[in-house]
């Protein structure tokens, strides 16, 4: 059963709350096969929960997660593992397995779950951090890379299972311009080669906007704007604009809601 | 591939230490060797009105030498009669008399208590597998507390007579 | 109405650690069912007691070499007292085998390699190694969780029985050794004393139960960590703390029912 067969994921009315915090408070949103969607919103926002909430790691409250006709939050532990298979995710962080060298982390997920044989496996891994760049440090540990690279090694691990998915977690946070610009280009490429389907959660608009198709504007546990980068950045609503020109001041105010300045001033001395 | 070499081969270093030292606790610690296998010997009872603290795998001795274990402490049902199984090992005593007494020690002041076998006279009659050594032939355990208050009680009595004469004179 | 307060915070910490039994009860459920991967999973499982095991032995065999030293020496000058120093290896084997053997060993057990593994699966979950692993599709309670568990369950009585005779063997070394204990008496009374199946193997159980304590408390520690490295610290010395207490109060437990009757 797939609902629409244009979308690999369908995100419809999700209630999600945290300690009687409410992240989402029905979010609607559809990833078309394909397709690099971004998902925008300031910090805090719930951004990396969507993504776990996709990945199956965190249950919501009400409404459906459906992600290639599978409802996620209904299925077992024993078929979510295996629908993951077919999900990447990026880590903020790159999330390399500390004790093991860059060509074993590529190899872990074609270890764990196949069987191939080893020349094959070391083929596989030299072709995914050759599309990387990264084919020369292989025998590097994680801890002798870059976060730039690290996120690379991590990329190219997310791909050593074909998935039709892959999800990045803010993915140019913390990155110098060079290794910015490779991995913006890395993911687009990527996209468009592998015949894959993106997901980039950032509030790094400039870079977003380069590559996305479309994006979605989170705030407030609500989609406060979507559309493709162009009709975001020119008819979005003040708040939108907002925060797709980075200004200072408007819709959300420069101040933390606080009494009068004069009379906060002023008013202890009396 | 050759770290993981050394850690299989550590560990298994590590499960023959440990193997070893469980025998060690075994053989030497627990003195386990004549555990596994059925005590061996002639089985010779014995009863006693009183055992004490006597226990199972005590000593067994003829003069100071261990000639066997005990290895069933029981109560016979009708004469209330505490009996106790010993075997024998034949190899170390295979002529015991039928009239042997038996008598049951306490190896020093606080130490445990054991049986000696004190060898009778009769020289074409042997004890042998579920012979009974009658309570007419045993000593039981001395049990100190009753020694004590024999000691205390025949030391009243004796001062009851050193005082009598006192007594008769008012 | 401060009684009142302390009350609500008994009870609150009440429920919190209901819970945290609970998450603990499921976090093993999910790492120990399913059919396990022989091959690999041998692997792993030798690598985790590398890890649990054998980087533990040193501090476990010098301490046991220390302590069956202290205890020649104290148990020579009492027993010494009542002329009854034949009854050294008694005293110094019943007390390690029935006691200081599992106990002791568990303590540095806990403090050596139960710190460690919460420190390590903090860490991995810190950096979101775990929630990868998660989405590639692995179960880390299974490949993570599980080899270091039975590595713990396996190492412990393993490091208690080499305790219990690197003790002795220093209990020897004093008692026979230096202070002239005579060595037929010291052993002979030792094998009289102690039964193997009521002294030994109730050792060993009590070190199973220990070594299951400990890695269950360590590694849900480690799963449960706030994940900072605050965090990574915080659970560490929870671990700790809560592992020697479950060992010391599982101890009393264990020798009322065991040793209680005799």
């Amino acid at each position: 059963m797939k609902p629409n067969s244009d979308n690999l994921v369908e995100i419809r009315d999700l209630h999600y709350s945290r300690n009687a915090h409410v992240v989402f408070d029905g979010v609607n949103i559809t990833v078309q096969r394909g397709k690099v969607t971004a998902v925008m919103g300031p910090s805090g926002c719930g951004k990396t929960t969507l993504l776990r909430l996709i990945g199956g790691q965190l249950t919501p409250d009400s409404g459906s997660v459906i992600v290639n006709g599978e409802h996620i939050p209904r299925l077992s532990r024993e078929r979510l593992y295996e629908v993951r298979r077919q999900m990447g995710m990026l880590f903020q962080s790159g999330a390399l397995f500390s004790d093991i060298s860059v060509f074993e982390n590529v190899a872990f997920p074609l270890r764990e779950h196949t069987n191939l044989p080893e020349a094959m496996i070391r083929d596989l891994v030299l072709m995914k951090l050759q599309a990387v760049g990264l084919r020369g440090a292989r025998e590097l540990m994680p801890s002798e890379l870059s976060g730039g690279m690290a996120r690379r090694v991590a990329l190219a691990r997310a791909l050593a299972l074909d998935p039709s998915l892959i999800m990045f977690d803010e993915p140019f946070t913390g990155q110098d311009p060079i290794s910015m610009g490779v991995l913006v280009q890395l993911i687009r490429l990527l996209n468009d080669a592998l015949k894959m389907t993106t997901i980039i959660v950032s509030h790094d608009v400039q870079e977003t906007v380069s590559i996305a198709d479309y994006i979605y504007v989170i705030a407030d546990g609500h989609v406060v704007g979507e559309g493709t980068p162009e009709t975001l950045m020119q008819e979005g609503t003040g708040w939108v604009q907002q925060f797709m020109q980075g200004l200072p001041d408007g819709p959300v105010p420069f101040h933390y809601p606080a009494q009068d300045y004069s009379n906060d001033l002023w008013g202890a001395s009396r | 591939m050759m770290k993981m070499r050394t850690v299989e081969i550590t560990v298994g270093a590590l499960m023959i230490a440990g193997i070893l030292s469980l025998l060690m606790l075994a053989l030497q610690v627990s003195g386990l060797s004549n555990f596994f296998r059925e005590e061996p010997g002639y089985k010779v009872k014995a009863e006693f009105s009183n055992i004490g603290s006597l226990k199972v795998r005590a000593k067994v001795s003829i003069g100071g030498v261990v000639v066997g274990r005990v290895t069933e402490i029981g109560l016979e049902s009708d004469t209330f009669n505490a009996v106790v199984w010993m075997a024998i090992d034949p190899k170390r005593v295979n002529n015991l008399p039928i009239d042997t007494h038996a008598s049951i020690l306490t190896a020093g002041l606080l130490g445990d208590n054991y049986i000696s076998l004190t060898p009778g006279f009769s020289e074409t009659q042997f004890l042998k597998e579920g012979d009974i050594i009658p309570l007419g032939s045993t000593d039981s355990a001395v049990i100190l507390e009753q020694l004590i208050s024999k000691f205390l009680a025949g030391q009243a009595s004796t001062n009851n007579k050193s005082d009598q004469p006192g007594g008769e004179h008012p | 109405m401060i009684t009142m307060k302390r009350l609500q915070l008994l009870g609150r910490t009440g429920f919190s650690f209901m819970g945290d039994v609970g998450r603990a009860t499921i976090i093993l459920y999910h790492s120990l069912i399913g059919k396990p991967d022989w091959v690999n999973g041998f692997t792993r499982l030798v690598q985790q007691i590398y890890f649990v095991g054998v980087l533990s032995f040193v501090i476990i065999a010098l301490s046991a070499l220390f302590i069956g030293m202290v205890l020649g020496l104290q148990g020579y000058t009492i027993l010494n007292k009542f002329g009854a120093e034949h009854a050294l290896g008694q005293l110094i084997a019943l007390s390690l085998v029935r006691e200081l053997g599992p106990v002791v060993g568990a303590l540095l057990f806990a403090g050596r390699a139960g710190s460690a593994l919460t420190a390590e699966i903090g860490l991995m979950k810190t950096t979101e190694q775990l929630s990868s692993m998660e989405m590639m599709g692995v179960d880390p309670l299974r490949r993570i969780i599980a080899p270091r568990f039975w590595a713990g369950q396996i190492s412990m009585p393993v490091l208690a029985l080499i305790f219990n005779c690197v003790a002795i063997l220093g209990g020897y070394m004093v008692g026979v050794e230096w202070l002239g204990v005579d060595n037929g008496a010291f052993w002979a009374n030792m094998q009289s004393a102690v039964d193997f199946h009521a002294d030994v193997v109730n050792g060993i159980i009590k070190s199973v139960v220990f070594g299951t304590v400990i890695t269950w408390i360590a590694v849900f520690q480690g799963i449960d960590c706030q994940p900072t490295a605050e965090g990574i610290g915080r659970s560490t010395t929870k671990t700790v703390v809560y592992a020697s207490l479950a060992v010391l109060g599982l101890d009393f437990f264990l020798t009322a029912v065991m040793f209680g009757d005799t």
